[in-house]
């Protein structure tokens, strides 16, 4: 039941995508200064939303994880943390092709591309050790820690990148400057699709998470017979 | 407060008496730091002036290689006779145990890099010795940002397979905001220009990033250390 329902979410998400993208490509005209690749930012920037909203889930689990030692806490972090990971991907990939469309590179060293890859590296430096940790309690404990460790790194990185000598050519979001009415539909809509997809991975992911401590539990309970 | 700030100074004392003896990870940094400038020589051929632009940069990709090294050592040290074990059984709080560890690991890398600064200088022409006191603020800081993550990373992944890859692959990321201060602080420094105004920026940064993780590590360790 419950994996049929994670199903139907991801499935829902996906026609509701493909509803956007339909929309999108039917009734908006293009937007004058940037053609049709400026449609990508629809991809682009809830891509952005879903990875620090499933950054700050992984966040809180991890805290709650070292306060009451609830592995499905630790489950609930690395299902966020790693679908979270492939979200920030979709965003610097989108946004590459956009700069590439738009500036002629595919990448700069500014300073909102630049926090972006940090993160991006941050949180792959967690998904590349979380292996190599054999025994299951310092797993999700280290995890945790590095969870934490790298959620703090990224004000001071957005710090440090302001340092004199760093400048930015992104644009500034339109939600500040008042020009979001005329895409509100398409882009609040793209949110949607996108959370309920993120919803689906995270709990496809969970449920892998679990299932793999059962087997765990059973290997153990096999050796100690 | 008082008897973990005096136990952590005898672990310091211990883990420097014990490095000193055997030179196990200094010997190594320090030559590996020399290899590196070495090899920068290769890497690079530039004219005077755009080698000052980049020479904060080198110096302090050759001081988080061999920092790494450095940390490194922190906590696999305790690993053989299950000599760790026996500190974490210990009454000693945990925090005054890594505080140790971070101070000795402190020192250590200061010596390397006290050891290759005049190399770098003779090597590469830079004049170092003007406005002393600020390089050496920035790298008293950034010395000490560099080993408290890193000692603390030592502490989680002591007892992971492929210790001394992972370490490089956690460490780095974090390192980067600090590495960032560093370098831009240290080629305004060789270049000549002064660390006021706009450029104070960079030590706001280097505090800042020590107060931030001084604070997590030593907050956090109990739940490393102890499980």
């Amino acid at each position: 039941m419950r994996e049929k329902a994670t199903y139907a979410l991801g499935i829902l998400g996906a026609i509701v995508m493909i509803w956007n993208l339909h929309h999108i490509f039917t009734q908006m005209a293009p937007e004058s200064a940037q053609g049709m690749a400026g449609w990508i930012l629809f991809i682009h920037v809830p891509a952005d939303f879903m990875g620090d909203i499933l950054y700050t889930v992984a966040l809180v689990t991890s805290i709650l994880f070292l306060v009451k030692k609830d592995f499905t806490y630790d489950s609930i972090s690395v299902a966020c943390i790693e679908v979270g990971t492939m979200f920030i991907l979709v965003n610097l990939v989108t946004g590459s092709i956009w700069g590439k469309n738009q500036w002629g590179i595919w990448w700069t060293w500014d300073l909102r591309l630049t926090t972006q890859l940090m993160k991006f590296l941050l949180y792959l430096g967690y998904l590349v050790v979380r292996p190599a940790i054999a025994e299951a309690t310092q797993r999700a404990t280290m995890s945790a820690f590095i969870a934490i460790f790298a959620y703090a790194d990224v004000p001071l990185v957005m710090m440090a990148i302001r340092l004199p000598n760093v400048r930015t050519q992104h644009p500034s979001p339109v939600i500040e400057t008042g020009g979001i009415n005329d895409v509100a539909v398409p882009f609040v809509v793209g949110i949607i699709a996108q959370l309920l997809m993120a919803l689906a991975l995270m709990l496809v992911r969970l449920h892998q998470e679990n299932t793999r401590r059962e087997i765990d539990s059973l290997r153990r309970e096999l050796h100690a017979l | 407060m008082k008897s973990g700030l005096a136990t952590a100074l005898t672990i310091a004392r211990k883990d420097l008496r014990t490095e000193l003896r055997t030179k196990e990870s200094i010997n190594a940094a320090a030559s590996f730091a020399l290899v590196i400038l070495v090899i920068f020589s290769f890497a690079f051929n530039l004219e005077r002036d755009e080698f000052y632009a980049i020479s904060g940069g080198l110096l302090w990709l050759v001081y988080s290689f061999a920092g790494a090294l450095i940390v490194n050592r922190a906590f696999s040290r305790e690993l053989p006779n299950d000599c760790l074990d026996v500190l974490i059984a210990s009454p000693a709080p945990g925090w005054a145990i890594f505080l140790g560890k971070a101070v000795a690991a402190f020192l250590l890398l200061l010596l390397v890099e006290a050891i290759s600064l005049p190399v770098f200088g003779l090597f590469y022409n830079i004049r170092w010795t003007e406005s002393l006191g600020w390089l050496v603020l920035i790298i008293l800081l950034a010395t000490w940002g560099m080993t408290i993550v890193g000692s603390a990373f030592s502490a989680v992944i002591v007892n992971v397979r492929l210790r001394e890859l992972m370490l490089p692959v956690l460490l780095y990321p974090i390192l980067i905001p600090l590495l960032i201060a560093a370098m831009g602080g240290t080629t305004a420094l060789f270049q000549g220009e002064p660390l006021t105004g706009e450029n104070f920026g960079y030590i706001r940064q280097l505090i800042g990033f020590d107060a931030v993780y001084t604070a997590l590590a030593l907050y956090m360790i109990e739940f490393i250390l102890v499980f």
